[in-house]
């Protein structure tokens, strides 16, 4: 029986440049890239060398603690390059696409006929494993492990979020082949929530072989995450897995066509964009190829793969990230105010009562990146707990991260939060407080403590 | 705006590292964030912050302590007056010499002010130099806070040296805002009170006096704390036309300053309101012994003034909301028990606060330990 779970804590950031739901073809994407930075705590080994000529669905590189874990090409070509960084770091491995993507064969076949280890095989030949999240520490799923559940959030509530009911029309075949995957890798039913007013019209409330449950409320009732926590939280010791939606169709889609087909829809959306809408693209797409004649061009602007809260800086010469559907470009805020702190100040946000916007919640802002403020001490209590809807104390974690009490940690939930989860904290926190990176911090020394 | 920032521009490179004026970066980055929100931008982690910081934050709580302060000067003039004979009673009172009665109470209380802001921001500005930090804003409440809390006729120099000590003790060695554990203007009242008596209590400090005589009026807490009735009504309390500390007379002041801080979700509702259930409900247990009214009893002496604006701090008091009700009905009875029984000290709000201060860690402590607990059972739960 699907429940409605009601979220009273948290905060919907209306921003301005909301895609709109259309779908555009996008113009050629001439370059992809996998980036091994996407994915938390991975130390990548790296297959090919630049000039190799390579198949969509052919390894670039693998996890090296891991190395039946295998990151692949999302299309054909030749690696043009392989940047790194300080240290020698591996940071992009950059394909030069084809025109005509030549795939890799994998054999179609029908995901109930096969088992449990064959289909884990499939998804990690395919390069598909990576979509594979594991809760806790947000990292991807060990092969050998077993989770309690799998969850697939069917929404997104962060600012600017695309609608997936969108993203995946048409797509219902591939979906529903994905979810059937994910059933047997379980051996239950996949955890499908929907958000509270999803109406019957929707894709998603006609699949099959799923628990559906409802969210209702604000930003992030549509993190897995949070959804965990209500419906079936994670205790010392144990896994759940995490899809991102589309990911789930291009699951499917490996097992009805079988072939590593990267195409996903993304949503091109901020206040920098002059026609935000959804355009096909690719997983890994050239950042210059995506924005190409879309930006207003008026001033400095911010590029994330993600959304404004947990995406990740790309410059044009960027590449969209493994599990992003959504690019969002906004103003830099790289200038002085004067008397910022003191002025009524009614074009800022704020999540306080400290500035107008609490008066027109229906308001819609340009926000950029500035830090609004210096970073401080924690000062202001009672804070983090109205936009964060866990039975957790977000402070005494982050001290207990901060003071790397590993046992501490344990008994306060660091099992069960991702930087995600925590990041609207990390906006509203008057002092300035790196919430995601400290969380992040906290979760590399769990992992590595308790290895 | 631009010549001024050009300006600074101009000289940033002084106070930079190797720079001429180094030795006064902090300082010079204190005043320049105060005039121009800095143009840092994100980097890692949310790539969109909130408009609010602790300069806002701090600025509002100043505004909340405006009316009280304007009414506290203006009550300094009017009970020297009342004092001296030159007006007779409150009749009358707003019709005539209004204007002079507040600039007498001016001229009393501004001292007060600058010399806490002096000493208290001196302090600041050093201590953040040498530790390589920048300025924090706490003590713009603070330093505004010091004054009110202190009887009119309370030596400079007094005050300078409890600001200093509540800053230095209080505060720095813990590690500056957001680290203390005690209420820092409490800490400096405190400091007066314990190591002066005679200058903050008694019947002799309360009303500004010009000539080297002292005048001797009772306040409503040693009129109860000597047993006799009260003189003064519930009107007079609630509008403050009372001797009393400076800030701290006027209820009324003092609720708009609480519906500010309210509002704006500066000021924590839970501890506010338990607060004064706390000392509510222990005023009307103890009214037999008192022999004063509940309503007095929350109306008399720094009670409002402690509840709206010190047991608030959100640096020193409990952090969880559960912890908050807890930590605000205990001062509050707290506050009222020292009151009524313990003969020594009229007031007990301040030294109820601190105690409680002391002890809002451990609130906490039990509080997120419940939570610990109701996690672990829930692992058991699946166990089972």
């Amino acid at each position: 029986m699907s429940k409605v779970i009601k979220l009273t804590k948290g905060l919907d950031i209306k921003l301005n440049g909301k895609a709109e739901k259309v779908v555009q073809p996008q113009g050629t994407i001439t370059r992809c890239a996998l980036k091994p930075t996407d994915f938390r705590a991975l130390v990548p080994k790296l297959v090919v060398k630049v000039g190799d000529e390579v198949k969509a669905g052919d390894v670039l590189f693998t996890d090296k603690a891991h190395p039946e874990i295998k990151f692949t090409s999302p299309v054909s070509g030749t690696v043009e390059e392989i940047k790194r960084g300080e240290r020698r770091k591996l940071l992009e491995v950059v394909v030069k696409a084809d025109s005509e993507t030549r795939y890799r064969e994998f054999e179609k076949a029908n995901v109930q006929s096969l088992s449990r280890e064959e289909l884990i095989q499939r998804l990690l030949e395919s390069g598909l494993w990576p979509t594979l999240k594991q809760r806790p520490y947000d990292i991807i799923a060990s092969p050998e492990s077993m989770p309690k559940a799998i969850f697939v959030s069917a929404f997104d509530t962060a600012p600017l979020a695309p609608d997936y009911d969108v993203i995946l029309n048409g797509q219902e075949k591939d979906l529903q082949t994905g979810l059937d995957c994910l059933a047997k890798l379980c051996g239950r039913k996949v955890n499908l929530n929907l958000q509270a007013d999803t109406p019957s019209t929707s894709l998603f409330t006609k699949l099959q072989n799923v628990e559906i449950n409802y969210f209702k409320g604000k930003h992030p009732a549509g993190n897995a995450g949070i959804q965990i926590n209500r419906l079936n939280p994670i205790n010392k010791g144990e896994i759940v897995w995490v899809v991102n939606v589309q990911d789930v169709a291009l699951i499917g889609r490996l097992f009805n066509e079988g072939r590593f087909d990267a195409r996903k829809i993304v949503a091109i959306a901020g206040s920098e964009i002059s026609k935000p809408m959804y355009y096909h693209s690719i997983l890994g797409a050239s950042v210059r190829d995506m924005l190409a004649g879309k930006l207003k061009n008026q001033t400095e602007e911010r590029i994330i793969s993600g959304n404004v809260l947990t995406g990740t800086n790309v410059e044009q010469n960027g590449f969209l990230g493994f599990y992003d559907n959504l690019l969002t470009v906004i103003p830099e805020g790289n200038h002085y105010e004067f008397l910022g702190w003191a002025a009524p100040g009614f074009n800022k946000f704020s999540a306080s009562k400290l500035f107008p916007s609490f008066l027109c919640p229906k308001k819609h802002y340009t926000l950029d990146t500035n830090f609004h403020g210096e970073r401080r001490a924690f000062v202001v209590s009672g804070q983090y707990e109205q936009v964060f809807p866990m039975d957790i104390y977000p402070v005494y974690l982050l001290k207990a991260i901060l003071a790397q009490d590993i046992d501490r940690m344990e008994q306060l939930g660091i099992y069960e939060v991702a930087p995600e989860d925590m990041a609207l904290c990390e906006f509203v926190c008057t002092s300035k407080t790196p919430v995601q990176q400290i969380v992040n911090e906290g979760i590399e020394l769990m992992m590595k403590e308790t290895n | 705006m631009n010549f001024l920032r050009n300006f600074l521009d101009k000289q940033k490179p002084k106070f930079e590292k190797g720079g001429k004026l180094s030795k006064l970066h902090s300082v010079f980055t204190g005043f320049e964030s105060f005039l121009f929100v800095p143009n840092e931008t994100t980097s890692g982690g949310a790539h969109i912050r909130d408009a609010v910081d602790l300069k806002r934050t701090m600025i509002v709580v100043v505004l909340a302590l405006v009316p009280a302060l304007l009414f506290g000067m203006y009550n300094v003039g009017y009970q020297n007056a009342l004092a001296t004979g030159s007006i007779e009673s409150l009749s009358g009172l707003f019709c005539n010499g209004l204007f002079e009665l507040f600039f007498y109470g001016l001229c009393k209380v501004l001292p007060m002010i600058v010399v806490s802001y002096v000493v208290g921001l001196g302090i600041e500005f050093a201590v953040a130099q040498i530790k390589g930090h920048e300025i924090n804003e706490g003590f713009l409440v603070s330093g505004l806070l010091i004054p009110m809390i202190m009887p009119v006729e309370a030596p400079l120099w007094m005050v300078g040296l409890s600001t200093a000590f509540a800053v230095i003790i209080g505060k720095e060695i813990f590690g500056g805002t957001g680290m203390n554990i005690w209420n820092p203007a409490l800490l400096a009242r405190a400091f007066f009170f314990f190591s002066y008596p005679s200058q903050i209590s008694g019947d002799k400090v309360w009303i500004a006096s010009d000539t080297v005589d002292a005048i001797s009026k009772a306040t409503p807490l040693s009129e109860m704390a000597q047993g006799q009735p009260l003189t003064y009504s519930v009107a007079d309390l609630f509008w403050g036309f009372v001797p009393g500390s400076v800030g701290e007379t006027s209820a009324f002041c003092i609720l708009i300053g609480a519906v500010i801080l309210l509002l704006t979700n500066v000021a924590s509702w839970r501890t506010m309101l338990s607060v004064f259930a706390g000392g509510f409900l222990m005023a009307w247990a103890f009214e037999s012994v008192s022999q004063v009214s509940a309503l007095h009893q929350l109306l008399m002496g720094g009670f409002m003034f402690g509840a709206v604006f010190m047991a608030t701090d959100p640096v020193t008091s409990a952090q969880t909301n559960t912890g908050k009700i807890i930590y605000g009905l205990l001062i509050g009875a707290m506050a009222i028990i020292i009151r009524c029984i313990n003969p020594g000290y009229p007031e007990g709000m301040m030294l109820a606060i601190l105690l409680m201060n002391t002890f809002a860690p451990l609130i906490d402590w039990f509080v997120v330990q419940s939570n610990i607990k109701r996690r672990l059972k829930r692992a058991k739960a699946i166990a089972h």
